[in-house]
């Protein structure tokens, strides 16, 4: 009985093979479609209302005087802020993680493989705040980085850097300085992992070909490596660029109180009600990742994928 | 202002009753409990024992009603509206500057004191305070209130405590020999431009400010100048109780406006602080228990407002969390750890010297033209940027 229930199924389903497609990717479809795009357009549609500005209610009516607030030089130095800020972690990220992944893609074997992957890795299993949090003691004034510059007698140094104004302060903890370093700590996995698994896949006969041909080391990394490592560079900094375009805990809890877009996205919603320009804010960090990634596919970035 | 602030907030209900009859009528009799409540409130409002044992106001009343009590906290007046617009509570102890708003919005319905028995202990300062006594109406139960303190290290200002709000707000050198640049530290909420208003009060007295939260544009604009002065000397600003206490003992910070709340706790473990009023006066809040226009647990809402005044509720949060409680006898009667002593140590003789919270309208009476509280929100957000 069972058996004849099923012969005609996968009957079907042999003689149709686009009827097994379509059974197997509508639920996913389905998640994306409505799930995921769905609320995405809700919010989007949500940046064209207004806010009643005493009552704080919403007025459903479109208007694109959401969109020219974001114009206002407060609420524009938030996007710019956050935006360089965005651009200095993934570049910082991109720097310090290129010799770690080259490392462990290329010398580290057997058991410091296994450190390398720990090592990278044990950062992501604690909690996130814990992380924060305990960095603001290690930059704070009486912490352990200040502690550690005075016991070298090296207090001037920290104090020159600090008096440098914009990415100076009363301390590291308060400075953008701090910010900086608490987003290439928590991001700077998500930028390894990805980079060295596209220089794992770079043959070893390249370089030696490479080196044959009679390129100094130097020229072997600009013309052979970096080219090949390109899409891991690409994929890792899109992680870190859009994690760092949308974070509001690390910025109010190290930095200047200046707002980055994460922030202001919550404290118009969260705490001002301001719906509609809270969804506005959300639309920037959309439209710059996609000028991020249209201008990375000119690049070529996604040739090798 | 009272007046002022009646008649504003008058017209905006009465426009919009004019619009569309009010959505609930107001219970006038008490049913059964609905099993539950769903209150939003301050951090360390409503305590049920889980933080420090001895401090619970919390159990009592769930075993006495039946009614179990869910608590959301929220950190600022603004997310407090913002949670009761999105519904789903049946009370939130609002400030001032948030509780006429949402009278404005519709979000919060009339009360009725006679289903309160306990309403003829309320302070007589409270019953018909205009941040929740509008047009006539009760909008809600009175439940605490306490001073903005200014706070400070008395390592550092040693045997000569601050007598002025100049320590947050200008460059001065403070007593143990270093400027107060980068030691200082400002609220993080937009009504702290009303302390600019008040210290400019006493200080540029030709301003003609009569009122902190009522300012015409150049009150405001000279408000903000000070404000901008004040961001070269604050580090970081604070919104979270816990990071401004962590502040005081890792970042070396001299003085702060706070609240008795922080000051507790810090003395409470033992750190080298104290708090003055200083000579200009201070900002304070006075919470008022509202209720949601569309509460679904309005019997369990009742016998929570009742108990906030007839329980140990109003001594023991008095003690907690170093405001002053809405029934005068809460202070003296024993039911719960407040004294007289303690009662006048957090400021309860002082009512008349504090600035309470209020949304800042545009129609003012003192002026005819104000500054109104959206222009507070945005402008306060450019100062902290650096605008």
């Amino acid at each position: 009985m069972a058996k004849a229930a099923r012969s005609p199924l996968s009957d079907a389903l042999w003689r149709r093979p686009n009827l097994l497609l379509v059974l197997l990717v509508t639920p996913p479809l389905l998640w994306l479609g409505i799930v995921y795009l769905g609320s995405l357009f809700a919010l989007l549609a949500q940046s064209f209302f207004s806010i009643d500005e005493f009552s704080g209610l919403i007025n459903y009516e479109f208007t694109l005087k959401t969109y020219g607030e974001l114009l206002r030089a407060s609420n524009f130095d938030i996007l710019l802020r956050t935006i360089a800020m965005a651009s200095a972690v993934t570049i910082g990220a991109a720097i310090v993680a290129f010799p770690i992944a080259y490392y462990a893609a290329r010398y580290a074997r057997g058991r410091w493989k296994a450190v390398f992957y720990l090592g990278v890795m044990l950062p992501l299993w604690s909690s996130y705040l814990v992380k924060v949090y305990s960095w603001k003691l290690i930059l704070a004034k009486e912490g352990i980085l200040n502690w550690l510059f005075e016991t070298l007698h090296l207090a001037w140094v920290l104090e020159a850097y600090l008096a440098i104004p914009a990415i100076g302060g009363n301390s590291l903890s308060v400075s953008w300085t701090g910010t900086f370093l608490v987003f290439l700590y928590v991001w700077l996995p998500f930028m390894i992992l990805p980079i060295q698994a596209s220089l794992e896949r770079v043959p070893p006969s390249m370089l030696e070909a490479s080196g044959d041909l009679g390129a100094r080391p130097g020229q072997t990394l600009r013309h052979v490596i970096l080219p090949l490592a390109l899409p891991g560079i690409i994929a890792g900094s899109i992680f870190t660029f859009s994690l760092t375009m949308g974070d509001y805990i690390i910025p109010q809890i190290v930095g200047t109180s200046a707002r980055m877009i994460g922030q202001a996205v919550y404290q118009f919603q969260g705490t001002a009600g301001n719906i509609p320009l809270a969804a506005a804010f959300a639309v920037v960090p959309i439209v710059v990742m996609g000028i991020y990634l249209t201008l990375a596919k000119r690049a070529g970035a996604f040739n090798a994928l | 202002m009272k007046a002022a602030l009646n008649s504003t907030v008058a017209a905006c209900v009465a426009a919009t009753v004019m619009v569309q009859p009010l959505a609930a009528e107001m219970l006038t009799e008490l049913g059964a409990g609905e099993g539950q409540l769903n209150i939003v409130a301050w951090p360390g409002y409503i305590e049920r024992g889980e933080t420090v044992e001895t401090f619970d106001w919390v159990t009592g009343f769930e075993e006495a009603t039946g009614c179990m009590v869910n608590v959301k906290t929220a950190n600022t007046s603004d997310e407090m509206v913002a949670l009761m617009n999105e519904g789903g509570f049946d009370l939130v102890t609002a400030s001032g500057d948030a509780s006429l708003r949402m009278v404005a919005g519709k979000r919060v319905q009339p009360i009725n004191t006679s289903l309160i028995p306990s309403w003829d202990t309320v302070d007589d300062r409270l019953k018909e305070a205009p941040w929740h006594f509008v047009d006539g109406t009760h909008y809600g139960t009175p439940y605490m209130w306490g001073p903005n303190i200014l706070m400070y290290n008395t390592e550092i200002f040693g045997d000569t405590p601050p007598t002025s709000w100049s320590v947050v707000f200008e460059e001065t050198t403070l007593p143990d020999g270093q400027s107060n640049q980068g030691r200082v530290q400002a609220y993080d909420g937009p009504i702290h431009i009303a302390d600019a208003a008040l210290y400019l009060m006493t200080h540029k007295p030709e301003l003609g400010i009569t009122s902190p939260y009522e300012l015409n544009q150049d009150q405001y604009d000279a408000a903000l100048d000070l404000l901008r002065v004040q961001r070269t000397l604050v580090s970081r600003y604070w919104h979270d109780a816990f990071i401004q206490i962590d502040d005081f003992k890792n970042e070396g910070m001299a003085a702060s406006g706070s609240w008795p709340f922080q000051r507790n706790l810090l003395q409470g473990e033992g750190e080298p602080i104290a708090s003055v009023f200083p000579k200009e006066g201070v900002t304070g809040w006075a919470d008022t228990t509202m209720m949601h226009i569309d509460s679904e647990n309005p019997n369990c809402a009742y016998m929570w407002m009742e108990h906030t005044l007839s329980s140990n509720l109003m001594s023991d949060l008095s003690v907690w969390f170093g405001a002053n409680p809405a029934v005068p006898a809460a202070c003296t009667d024993g039911r719960g750890m407040q004294t007289a002593d303690g009662c006048t140590a957090n400021g309860f003789d002082n009512f008349e010297q504090v600035r309470f919270w209020t949304t800042p309208v545009t129609s003012c009476e003192s002026q005819g033209e104000c500054v109104p509280y959206y222009r507070w929100v945005s402008d306060y957000i450019g100062v902290i940027g650096g605008r």
